[in-house]
């Protein structure tokens, strides 16, 4: 089904994402530390994909490439048929990161509204946008509030409502719930869901978390370290996202599944060959 | 769905905004209580300075405490230490004993005002060159390494030593109509001083923003000067502040200082000098003038206090 939406994408349009052979090689004091080494990974568009694995394995270098954060020392990337610059200098994607981040001298509106005032929105446009994203995160009446007022969550949710505001056709997003405890984990993970299924966007989504990892995406892609690898992709097909999806059979499987891929073989095995070159 | 995700949210609507109007009104009833009683204190911390001159008066020795030969305590007579009614009379009577003299208040004020407009000149100029300091030294690694040293060896520069040289270099400058004036010198050393905490707190404030909140303004290819002003600026106020304290009292010192060892005519550092010369015929003279110089710095500190007023919104929340 998913290789199906892709093929009906790729001949649209571009992959949201499109890496090949892409490889980061840190120059550190001590040497050389490789931390990404031959990836190829595809992102339809539309598709929500997760980088999961374990402490170093690359997978947030892997987005800060897409990014444009920082540089590929090998491969290509290609970000909506674009050079990572070009779409960093478009405003092509919005991004998360772990911390909220918002500014504590601005209202919760004027937060959203900066990359818009970035663009030179004028401030009428740049207000509606705010209050738009604003129902769209649940969070419709705290436009004049300071960031500080709001809970952890709810900061959370302005942060995606930041990301989303230049209305990009691709999120990148590391970890942006790892600093929250597990309620409100579940519950912005519920809302992302939602979120994506209604703005369309392309996800590209790094977590710890395997169960995150499977609720939320269309397919996991399981990373190993040193250098950073992939060891598999699971593709992910259980429909619509529901609470009710957290206690099913199936997805307790592809838990499972991405669990095994974790600490499975193939990754000892692409650690070795790591360790080797 | 959306109708699940909605409830939580607005439950923490109800719990977000519930108390939080009550916390502002408690948080700013709090902020006057807490100004009331600063003002109280200090009134109560001039009243006991002003008990303990006259209770050393009374206790102490007219020739002073003498230890080894040392005088270690200062004498107590009235020519060294007046009453501080004597002090306060003072200040109505004439300056001089030539007819249709000013009063002492009026000339100490004009003194003060002519010194406080200098040193606010001193003071803004100060700012200006260690904020722009600040932000090459920030945005040029190079230029930090390379200034830096610089800027903290500026300040072991004896003022004495400096201030003919500003004067010999500033009398030589003429733009137009527009020769160097006397006052201007002074000011030039004020902002000598008064640059110096500005540009290494500044510094530490443009610097402290987090790699997260940096990158974010990259990836929505903010340029240099944009992330300057959206988050490098604000992020630096709470920083700022503590180092505008420090320059505003260097700039009041460093303009009273300045005025004496350039002998500028006008100021509260030039009264100090004259007024000393009296001091055996009349002591309590002197004092108006310190008195003055003292006001001058309460006044640089009430600028201060103002802008951390109107920059009340990039403080930390728990300072707000």
């Amino acid at each position: 089904m998913l290789a199906g939406v892709g093929e009906s994408g790729a001949g649209t349009s571009p992959a949201a994402v499109e890496l090949t052979g892409v490889g980061k090689v840190f120059a550190g004091r001590s040497g050389e530390v490789a931390a990404l080494a031959g990836i190829d990974l595809t992102v339809v568009v539309g598709e929500f994909v997760t980088l999961i694995g374990p402490s170093g394995c690359g997978k947030s270098t892997l987005l800060r490439l897409v990014a444009d954060l920082t540089e590929p020392t090998a491969g290509t990337l290609r970000v909506n048929g674009k050079s990572p610059r070009q779409a960093r200098l478009d405003q092509d994607y919005g991004i998360a990161f772990q911390q909220a981040g918002l500014m504590d001298w601005r209202s919760v509106a004027r937060n959203i509204e900066l990359p818009l005032e970035l663009r030179g929105w004028d401030r009428r446009r740049r207000r509606q946008r705010a209050v738009e994203l604003l129902e769209l995160v649940g969070l419709p009446e705290f436009a004049d509030h300071r960031p500080s007022e709001l809970s952890g969550g709810m900061q959370q949710r302005v942060a995606i409502a930041r990301a989303l505001a230049a209305g990009p056709r691709l999120l990148l997003m590391d970890e942006p719930f790892g600093a929250l405890d597990e309620m409100t984990r579940e519950r912005l993970q519920a809302e992302l869901a939602r979120i994506c299924r209604e703005t369309e966007a392309s996800v590209v989504f790094v977590t710890h978390s395997i169960p995150e990892a499977v609720y939320l995406s269309d397919r996991v892609v399981v990373m190993s370290a040193r250098p950073g690898r992939v060891t598999r992709t699971v593709d992910v097909e259980l429909g619509e996202r529901t609470e009710e999806i957290r206690g099913a059979p199936e997805f307790f499987a592809k838990v499972t599944e991405v669990r095994e891929a974790l600490r499975g073989r193939r990754g000892a095995g692409s650690v070795a060959e790591g360790a080797q070159r | 769905m959306t109708g699940a995700s909605a409830e939580p949210a607005t439950q923490l609507a109800v719990l977000g905004a519930g108390p939080e109007p009550a916390r502002v009104r408690r948080l700013r009833g709090r902020g006057w209580v807490r100004a009331a009683r600063r003002a109280a204190m200090s009134a109560i911390a001039l009243v006991l300075a002003a008990a303990a001159w006259e209770g050393y008066k009374a206790v102490g020795s007219e020739d002073g405490g003498s230890l080894l030969g040392v005088r270690v305590l200062p004498r107590a007579d009235d020519a060294s230490m007046p009453h501080v009614w004597e002090i306060l009379r003072r200040f109505g009577r004439p300056e001089t004993a030539g007819t249709g003299s000013h009063s002492v208040a009026v000339a100490v004020l004009d003194g003060v005002w002519f010194t406080f407009r200098v040193a606010v000149a001193g003071f803004v100029l100060g700012i200006l060159v260690g904020l722009l300091l600040a932000v090459v030294m920030q945005r040029f690694r190079l230029a930090e390494r390379g200034l830096l040293p610089y800027v903290v060896l500026s300040q072991t520069v004896p003022l004495v030593a400096l201030a003919p040289l500003v004067v010999g270099w500033g009398g030589r400058l003429r733009v137009g109509s527009v020769s160097w004036q006397p006052w201007m010198s002074v000011a030039v050393i004020a902002a000598y001083l008064a640059f110096f905490p500005v540009a290494v707190g500044a510094l530490r404030g443009l610097q402290s923003p987090p790699g997260h909140a940096v990158e974010l303004l990259r990836s929505y290819s903010a340029t240099w000067w944009q992330t300057l002003l959206r988050l490098r600026l604000p992020a630096a106020v709470p920083y700022l502040i503590p180092a505008l304290r420090l320059a505003a009292a260097s700039a009041v010192v460093g303009a009273i200082v300045a005025e004496i060892s350039t002998g500028t005519r006008g100021g509260i550092g030039r009264l100090v000098i004259e007024y000393s010369r009296e001091a055996t015929a009349d002591p309590a003279k002197v004092y108006t003038a310190f008195l003055g110089a003292a006001a001058l710095g309460l006044a640089a500190a009430g600028l201060v206090a103002l802008a951390d007023l109107a920059l009340r919104r990039y403080r930390p929340v728990q300072e707000r």
